[in-house]
This record gives C-alpha cells, sequence and structure tokens, in this order.
C-alpha cells in the first residue's frame, strides 16, 4: 500500500467537507423540525432571529457553548464526560459510509463521493450502530439519578431489541446486491430499487432507524412525561449539545442509509447525483418529523412486544422468501 | 506504517485488558474491555480479515458487552470495594494456564523460525468465507447452532412466569 500527496489531500478535503456539510444540516435539522412542528401545530415556529428565523441555530449553538456545564454530585466524573462523546462520534462515523454521488474525476483518478468504501461496509455500519449504544447507557448511569438510569435501561433494552430487526431486514438486501460493499449495493439498483423487490424489508427497516433514532412514537428512553429527559436529563451545556446534535446527525445519516439501501442511493433522472440524494435523504429527515407532530408514545411494554413478536418473525420470514425466490427466479 | 499501528493498538489492547482485570468497578471493567476489543478489531483488519474485524465490533463489544452492562446496571452491585484482591491461592489455577500457553507458544515459534510466515497477506473475500464456512464446515455449523437453539430454550424454561 503506498498513497501519495494528492490521494491524502483528497481524502482530507473530502472528511472536512463531509463533516462541515454535515454539522450545517443537523443544525438546521433543529430548525428545521421547530418551524415545521409549530406548523403542524398552528403556530409559526422561531421566525425571530435573522430572516425567517434562519440564524436561530447559530444563536442556539451560542447559548449551549456559554451555558454552565454542571456535574451532578456523586456522579461518575470520567464517565459522565465521555459518555456524550460515545453518542456522538458513532453517528459521525456512519455518516462516512454513505455514497453521495457518482464518482467524479479529480486530477485524472476516479474519486468515489464517499470517505471510505470498505468491502464489509454494510457491517461496519450495523456495528457502530451497536457501538452507539454506550453513550445512552453510560449517560444514564453515570448521571447518579433515578431518572436517567431508568432512561438508559429502558434505551438500551429498546437499542439492542431494534438492532436486531435493523440487521435482519437489510440481510435481503445483501443477498440481491450480492455485496456488502455499499457502493455496489447502490450500484446494483441502476435498473430497479430494492423498496420494489423489497416492500417488506424496507418498512422493517424504517420502523428500526425511527427506533434506533429514539423518536416519537419510540421515545421510551426519554420521555418527558414520566422521565424528565431520560438519560440526558442531568446535562447541560455543551454536553447535552452533543447528546442532541448526535440524535440529529444520527437522523440524517439513517435516513441517507435508508435512501442507500433501498431507493437507490444517488441514482435518479435528470437532477445531478448529490442533489437526488439529498432530497431522499432529506424526505426520510421530514418523514421523522412528521411522524413525531402525529403520533402518540408507544408504551415500553408495547414496544418490546412488537419488535420481538412482530417485527422479528416477519423479518426472517421474508428472508426465507427471499431466498426462495432467488434461488427459483434467479433474480440478482 | 502499519508497523507502528500494529504496535500502538497492541499496546492499547494489552494494558485495556489488564485495566479490566484490575478495575474493581464492573462497569469501569466493561469500558476497558470495549476499547480492548475495538483495538483487537482494528489489528484484524490491518491482518486482511475485514470480516472478523466486524464480527468483533459486532458481536463482542456491540453485542455481549451491552448485554453485560445491561445485566450490572440492573443488579446494583452497591459498594464494590469490598470485593478485596484476590489471593496468589485463586489466581493460581490461571497463572498455571497462562503459563501452559505462554511456553506453548515460545516452543511453537522457535520450532518454526521466523521465514516460513506468508510475506504478503492475501484479503479473503467475503463469499469465499462463506462459501468455506457453510460448505466445507457446514455440519459444525448446524451443530453450533442447534446447542445455541438449546440454551435459548433452557433461559426460557428458567425465565417463565410460574403461574401458582
Amino acid at each position: 500500500m503506498s498513497y501519495d500527496l494528492i490521494d491524502i489531500a483528497l481524502a482530507f478535503g473530502k472528511i472536512a467537507v463531509i463533516f462541515m456539510v454535515i454539522l450545517l444540516l443537523a443544525a438546521y435539522l433543529v430548525l428545521a423540525e421547530r418551524v415545521l412542528l409549530g406548523r403542524i401545530q398552528e403556530r409559526f415556529g422561531p421566525n425571530r432571529v435573522g430572516p425567517f428565523g434562519l440564524l436561530q441555530p447559530i444563536a442556539d449553538g451560542i447559548k449551549m457553548l456559554v451555558k454552565e456545564d454542571v456535574k451532578p454530585a456523586g456522579a461518575d466524573k470520567w464517565l459522565f464526560y465521555l459518555a456524550p462523546a460515545m453518542a456522538a462520534i458513532p453517528a459521525i462515523m456512519i455518516v462516512s459510509l454513505i455514497p453521495f454521488g457518482a464518482p467524479l474525476t479529480f486530477f485524472g483518478r476516479p474519486v468515489g463521493m464517499q470517505v471510505v468504501d470498505l468491502n464489509v461496509g454494510l457491517l461496519l455500519f450495523i456495528g457502530f450502530s451497536s457501538i452507539a449504544v454506550y453513550g445512552v447507557a453510560l449517560g444514564g448511569w453515570a448521571s447518579n439519578s433515578k431518572y436517567s438510569l431508568l432512561g438508559s435501561v429502558r434505551g438500551l433494552a429498546q437499542l439492542i431489541s431494534y438492532e436486531i430487526t435493523m440487521g435482519l431486514s437489510l440481510v435481503p438486501v445483501v443477498m440481491l446486491a450480492r455485496s456488502f460493499q455499499l457502493s455496489e449495493i447502490v450500484d446494483a439498483q441502476k435498473t430497479g430499487w430494492f423498496i420494489l423487490y423489497q416492500p417488506i424489508a424496507f418498512l422493517i427497516f424504517l420502523i428500526s432507524i425511527v427506533a434506533e433514532c429514539r423518536r416519537i412514537p419510540f421515545d421510551i428512553p426519554e420521555a418527558e412525561g414520566e422521565l424528565v429527559a431520560g438519560f440526558h436529563t442531568e446535562y447541560s451545556g455543551l454536553r447535552f449539545g452533543l447528546f442532541f446534535v448526535g440524535e440529529y446527525i444520527n437522523i440524517i445519516a439513517l435516513g441517507g442509509l435508508a435512501a442507500t439501501f433501498f431507493l437507490g442511493g444517488w441514482h435518479g433522472p435528470l437532477l445531478p447525483p448529490v442533489l437526488w440524494f439529498l432530497i431522499k435523504a432529506l424526505a426520510f429527515a421530514f418523514l421523522f418529523i412528521w411522524l413525531r407532530g402525529t403520533l402518540p408514545r408507544l408504551r415500553y411494554d408495547q414496544l418490546m412486544h412488537f419488535c420481538w413478536k412482530v417485527l422479528t418473525p416477519v423479518a426472517l420470514l421474508n428472508i426465507l422468501a427471499t431466498g426462495w425466490f432467488i434461488l427459483l427466479v434467479g433474480k440478482g | 506504517m502499519e508497523q507502528a499501528l500494529f504496535y500502538i493498538l497492541a499496546t492499547v489492547t494489552v494494558v485495556a485488558t489488564i485495566l479490566a482485570i484490575a478495575e474493581k468497578h464492573p462497569v469501569h471493567a466493561i469500558v476497558y474491555l470495549v476499547t480492548s476489543f475495538f483495538s483487537l478489531a482494528v489489528i484484524f483488519y490491518l491482518l486482511a480479515a475485514p470480516l472478523i474485524a466486524m464480527f468483533e465490533v459486532i458481536i463482542y463489544a456491540g453485542a455481549v458487552m451491552v448485554l453485560f452492562m445491561f445485566v450490572v446496571m440492573m443488579l446494583d452491585l452497591g459498594n464494590p470495594g469490598e470485593a478485596g484482591r484476590p489471593t496468589l491461592r485463586h489466581c493460581l489455577p490461571a497463572l498455571l494456564l497462562a503459563g501452559i500457553t505462554l511456553v506453548s507458544l515460545v516452543l511453537l515459534v522457535i520450532g518454526r523460525g521466523a521465514e516460513e510466515g506468508p510475506d504478503v497477506l492475501q484479503v479473503v473475500s467475503i463469499r469465499d468465507f462463506a462459501a468455506t464456512l457453510f460448505g466445507r464446515y457446514g455440519v459444525a455449523i448446524e451443530i453450533i447452532s442447534m446447542q445455541l437453539l438449546f440454551a435459548i430454550v433452557g433461559a426460557l424454561y428458567l425465565g417463565r412466569r410460574r403461574r401458582p
């Protein structure tokens, strides 16, 4: 393995651009959510800071930066400080796996429009999302608060359960694309998006990513009515901000992955590939906000029963049916 | 560069594992062990085994340790400081087994010589890996899966709700 300077510069350039874009998108997704929720509830939402409230995320960022960083008495110091980063970093790392455009040519060499194109990309995504559990678990545990601990125990159970259905719903995608590599999965959908062949797997994946993001109707770990704010009750200032931004980055990343796995990634007519990808990914973000404005919260036992008694068996049957389909028809 | 990376990762793995054993608090021990698994996964990746690296992260760091943590949180082990350090008598079986492993490793390295290792590591494709696993070792996989099924049935039996 040998690299020259241009390769290294391109790699760092890609990382810097994607990092900046994703942080900006996450900040403005918060604003979009507040405005959309306002409209859903027949109010205006934030519209005072700057034209149409467009400077609101920056004001929020400054507010979080200058707020006092409170550590509760009896908290486990190191884990309390580490947990927000453990929640945000996996979400940012998942973004690096997503192919967001057709490969371009810079300086006479092909450059894939994603940070890394591993042959085990899909598995790395599952790995990172299973690592993200630690932020929730340790944050709540280290806070030395009963609300936080309850929230993180609920979060642990929910996340590991829905990870299983998420993994199972991706098996048919791998069977159809015959690869774990994300760029190959996108290429396999050039002629037909996988949502056409796998509507059931798509639905299961969609439900699982809503649960992975801990969004309404699955926001049991932070149920305000019962647990104040769940696992991040005791956090303030920038540490709370990390949890918060991590959640929104996660929404964009998982929306982008859903587009990659089922909606043909960046493939689409007329418009440039990057735009297609953004439209698809942000459509999922919009759906998440819409769900939040529409649905009530599930009860904890309903959530677990739905995962283990409905989604898991259906996902397993779907894998079996896909296997028979591929064997008999020879598709894929 | 890869060699330097390997030594850094190997140091992290060994130190984190030792800390996981020496740490009195179970949750801290879990965090150290996860660190160790993670750097071990990167070592596997350097050894041209990306699939094994992913399994290490998903199964060990992501699933097994999370379940450990779940149990530790539910148990609420109170004052872990009271457990006390193990005496030499407690350590003896572990030391004995570690000694046997170390001696056999040294004997193996001396007996083999240095030149026999493969020069260039070859990346095994996932398709070949799967074909070997479910083709040549298919029976073993089936037996292991049956064993796991027995474990699940056993756990269900133990955890069932007893009706008076």
